[in-house]
């Protein structure tokens, strides 16, 4: 049996629901634990069994183990202890917490991304409630928010809350690493039902379709049905330039994301409140992704603090045909959905068009007029989806047809 | 020691500190009888005519008062976590070598841990009031001599009018006082706007001391402590450290799933018509709090309502409320902020209202049966409703009970609380301390779905079909278990460290040792 010491999770002041485990195998001596817990009186004895059957798990017999405990849930509790055993010993085996059977839901390539609610990967305390505030999304981010030596311990714990943690109907999705790091990640949480995979600063349609294509083989080997969507964001001039491309090399690629701190820095200016360094990016990335058939989705609103600012946001967002934007802060969520929601004129009218688009077929009729007006078929189309996205938000019921027209 | 089994079928003491105690009888049920405590009758005589009691310092007013052995010494909280007077009386006393003394404030800070020494060296026998923090810890592990006896606010002031306790000193601090003892919240350096846990006290105390730090001339004005009731006035440097006093400002919770619950409950109080024009509310000044009466408040001018009145603890949230005509009156006991305390200098709708006056169950009324809609907070709640706001769960009494117990005789109480704190579910079986029956507590506002008391079936109806997550309080309990486990029970002792007393002087509950 290997030996060494590994400190792993987070403890601290500021730390809440989350647990620091420093472990250390040793040769003899059997296995001593030091249990500091802020639910001890509660959750000590849980605790400490808890430990004692992982490290059976894993067979070893001999080991210190110091823990310092914020009210850590049992799956952090094994994500924490699964990582510090597995960087000493090199073990790839998993211990995997029960997959809840609420969390094997299937996500669909049309549905609304309005908002999508970025997770920090190693942040525990961040997931348990993360659902309740409704995203369309949630994100369960690997990439920048987890600092380099802790990407290890984070795709455990990512891995666990996938599997043991409700988000409540959101999309389930994981931004993963760049490069070789990011094959890791998704080895890991492709089997967790995993409904779309962020893929950060994609430049081009090959190195999408080689995550597309790692995907695939998990997918056989692990007997996946439902499809794996992608979300390539697009952070660098080249990757706007390819935008089109990237859009067009997969099926599974259901929408395209900007992210404007990135691509900023590689166009060398500052990324302004205003966002005139960008537009010419916002534009094309909408542009491609439409011609795609696919959706455009905008950057975050950094400033978590301004509802107002974001609001503006959304609403030029909005206006550049942009559908949806990632969210920094569960606040944001609401704002978010409502700037992009349909508004009550906006509704009023589309039940207009397509209750006379109803009345035309029913009668027969190839063309469909409202008042004096023709209304041609995109404008029907537009409406439908209006109504569709109405509906959808709890804007108007579904049986908003029977109800009378305010005229 | 003998135990009783009281009607909400827990065993507390049959006496508390050698004096035969009542167990809790049911909400109502209790008849008190006899007359009120009176003081002693003073006379002019051993008054200067000039009426100037000012004295040289604290300990020459105590020495005047007779401190000796065995008293009970009362103060008030209104300098909070800024208070320079209270811990200096037992300073004074463990100076003189007086032992074995009571000190019953009306509630206690950190700012009074170093008290605990008293404590340990006897100078203290044992508190009634509020254990907060370290006191308490202190406490739960058995470190008191006599027992504690916590109340709330209106079981304070009622245990003192009916005699159950007995005040031979007062020691009130005073932001503003004159020569005779006339004294009130504003003005000075140590403003705390409202002085409404005082009144009790120096009506009933056998003497009192008022301590200020700013000293006016006769009279003072409005005068919250009358000086025909005061022996002597102690003038100091610093009552108390401002900013300490009172928060600069409050603040509605940044935590968004804090802010979830307050959104639910708002939309709760909208939907199930709780909130109407006219209506009277209260609500504390903790974050979540404060965020539910900042989304009444958006509600009331959508609507162009008004609340006829609200009762203080107030805060910025409130006062603008009254300055923008969303609230008709404040009713208050005690300022939580500047803007506050500014406020009740200047608005005439703003009025001091002592909890004497607002709480007390042995009184002709009580202003918390007007109240339409309640806001509180609770450590733990019961599938009965229960409610503990003393212990936590690992047993240790860690909070005074305030004005909760007085607040559930609301006409609607709601409780906002998340499901679980860090691993500690909320919801649990059996509360550890009762410090609350189920029968008065209402709704329970989580962020995982609102519970309704099923004694509340009109409430139920009013909200039905209304787009709200209704829940029963069983499911709320195994959801909080499905996520964090099943908590283990804390361990006790049999040594009784604390009685829980009911608004009506009765015990309803008891706190014992925890296990070392």
């Amino acid at each position: 049996m290997a030996q060494g010491v590994a400190v792993i999770g987070n403890s601290g002041p500021k730390v809440r629901s989350d647990i620091e485990v420093n472990l250390e195998i040793t040769r003899s001596g059997g296995i001593v634990i030091n249990l500091k817990s802020k639910v001890k009186s509660m959750y000590g004895h849980a605790i400490e069994k808890q430990c004692l059957d992982i490290l059976s798990f894993y067979g070893i017999k001999n080991a210190i183990l110091n823990i310092d405990d914020s009210g850590a849930l049992p799956f952090v509790i094994s994500a924490r202890m699964e990582a510090a055993i597995r960087a000493i010993t090199g073990d790839k085996k998993e211990l995997l917490p029960m997959m809840l059977p609420e969390n094997m839901y299937v996500s669909e390539a049309h549905r609304f991304r309005f908002s999508r609610l970025y997770l920090p990967g190693n942040n525990p305390g961040m997931f348990i409630n993360a659902g309740l505030h409704n995203p369309d999304g949630v994100i369960l981010d690997l990439e920048d928010s987890v600092a380099p030596p802790k990407k290890d311990e984070a795709r455990i714990l990512v891995r666990n809350a996938l599997r043991a943690v409700d988000f409540y109907g959101a999309e389930r999705m994981v931004r993963i690493n760049q490069g070789e790091r990011g094959f890791d990640d998704l080895d890991c949480v492709i089997p967790q039902n995993v409904h779309l995979i962020l893929v950060p600063k994609c430049e081009t349609a090959k190195s999408l379709k080689a995550v597309d294509d790692h995907i695939e083989k998990l997918r056989v080997k692990h007997q996946i049905k439902s499809p794996v969507f992608l979300m390539p964001i697009i952070e660098s001039t080249l990757g706007v330039e390819n935008a089109f491309e990237i859009a067009k090399a997969s099926p599974n690629v259901v929408a395209l994301a900007i992210g404007l701190e990135d691509y900023t820095a590689d166009l060398g200016v500052p990324r302004t409140r205003e966002g005139n360094e960008s537009v010419y990016a916002r534009n094309r990335l909408v542009v491609a992704a439409k011609a795609a058939g696919i959706q455009p989705i905008d950057s975050v609103f950094s400033d978590v603090g301004d509802m107002e600012g974001l609001l503006n946001n959304v609403t030029s967002s909005k206006a550049m045909g942009f559908e949806g934007m990632g969210c920094i802060h569960p606040r944001q969520v609401p704002v978010i959905k409502q700037g992009f929601a349909p508004s009550p004129d906006e509704i009023e009218k589309a039940k207009k068009i397509v209750l006379a688009f109803r009345k035309a077929t029913e009668e027969g009729l190839g063309v469909v007029s409202l008042g004096t007006k023709m209304i041609d078929p995109p404008v029907v189309a537009r409406a439908d989806k209006t109504i569709l996205l109405a509906v959808k938000l709890g804007l108007i019921p579904e049986d908003w047809s029977e109800e009378k027209i305010t005229e | 020691m003998e135990m009783l089994t009281n009607a909400a079928g827990r065993e507390v003491p049959a006496e508390i500190n050698g004096k035969a105690a009542v167990p809790f009888q049911g909400v109502g049920k209790h008849r008190p009888a006899g007359n009120k405590y009176a003081s002693p009758i003073p006379t002019c005589i051993d008054y200067p005519e000039d009426n100037n009691k000012v004295v040289g310092s604290l300990r020459e007013a105590l020495e005047k008062c007779g401190l000796k052995d065995g008293m009970t010494i009362s103060t008030h909280h209104h300098m909070r976590d800024g208070d320079l007077v209270n811990n200096q009386v037992f300073e004074i006393a463990q100076q003189m070598g007086v032992k074995d003394l009571v000190w019953l404030p009306s509630a206690s800070f950190p700012c009074n841990d170093p008290l605990i020494a008293m404590i340990e060296d006897g100078t203290i026998n044992h508190i009634e009031g509020s254990m907060n923090g370290p006191l308490g810890r202190y406490v739960s592990n058995g470190g008191m001599k006599g027992m504690a006896v916590l109340r709330s606010h209106g079981g304070r002031v009622q245990a003192i009018q009916d005699g159950e306790v007995k005040i031979d000193i007062a020691v009130l601090s005073a932001p503003s006082a004159d020569a005779f003892g006339n004294a009130k919240g504003t003005g000075g350096p140590s403003a705390c706007g409202v002085l409404g846990y005082a009144k009790a006290d120096y009506m009933y105390a056998d003497r009192v001391i008022v301590v200020t730090d700013n000293l006016v001339n006769l009279p003072c004005f409005p005068m919250e402590i009358e000086g025909n009731y005061v022996d002597f006035v102690v003038v100091v440097d610093k009552i108390g450290i401002p900013e300490k006093i009172v928060s600069g400002t409050t603040q509605i919770t940044k935590s968004p799933d804090r802010l979830l619950i307050a959104e639910l409950t708002a939309s709760f109080l909208e939907k199930s018509g709780l909130l109407h024009d006219g209506a009277t509310m209260q609500a504390g000044a903790g974050g979540t709090s404060l965020a539910i009466a900042v989304y009444a408040h958006e509600i009331l001018k959508k609507k162009g309502w008004k609340f006829s009145f609200g009762f203080g603890g107030s805060t910025k949230y409130m006062v603008q409320m009254l300055e923008e005509g969303q609230m008709g009156y404040i009713l208050d006991a005690q300022a939580f902020d500047l803007d506050s305390v500014n406020s009740i200098e200047k608005n005439l709708n703003h009025i001091p209202y002592p909890v004497y006056n607002a709480y007390n169950y042995h009184s002709k009324g009580n202003l918390t049966t007007m109240m339409d809609i309640m806001i509180l907070g609770a450590t733990e709640i019961d599938v009965n409703y229960n409610g503990n706001v003393v212990t936590h769960s690992d047993g240790l009494l860690l909070h005074g009970i305030g004005g909760w117990q007085n607040c559930l005789h609301a006409r609607n109480v709601i409780i906002p609380l998340p499901l679980f704190r860090d691993r500690i579910p909320v919801i649990v079986d059996r509360v550890t301390t009762l410090c609350g029956p189920g029968e008065l507590i209402d709704v329970i506002v989580t962020e995982r779905g609102i519970a309704i008391n099923p004694r509340r079936q009109d409430l139920i109806d009013s909200v039905k079909g209304k787009g709200l997550p209704l829940i029963t309080i069983e499911e709320l309990k195994e959801i909080a278990e499905s996520i964090c486990g099943k908590p283990e029970k804390a361990l006790f002792d049999d040594r009784v460290v604390a009685a829980i007393k009911w608004v009506d002087g009765t015990v309803i509950d008891a706190v014992r040792q925890v296990k070392k």
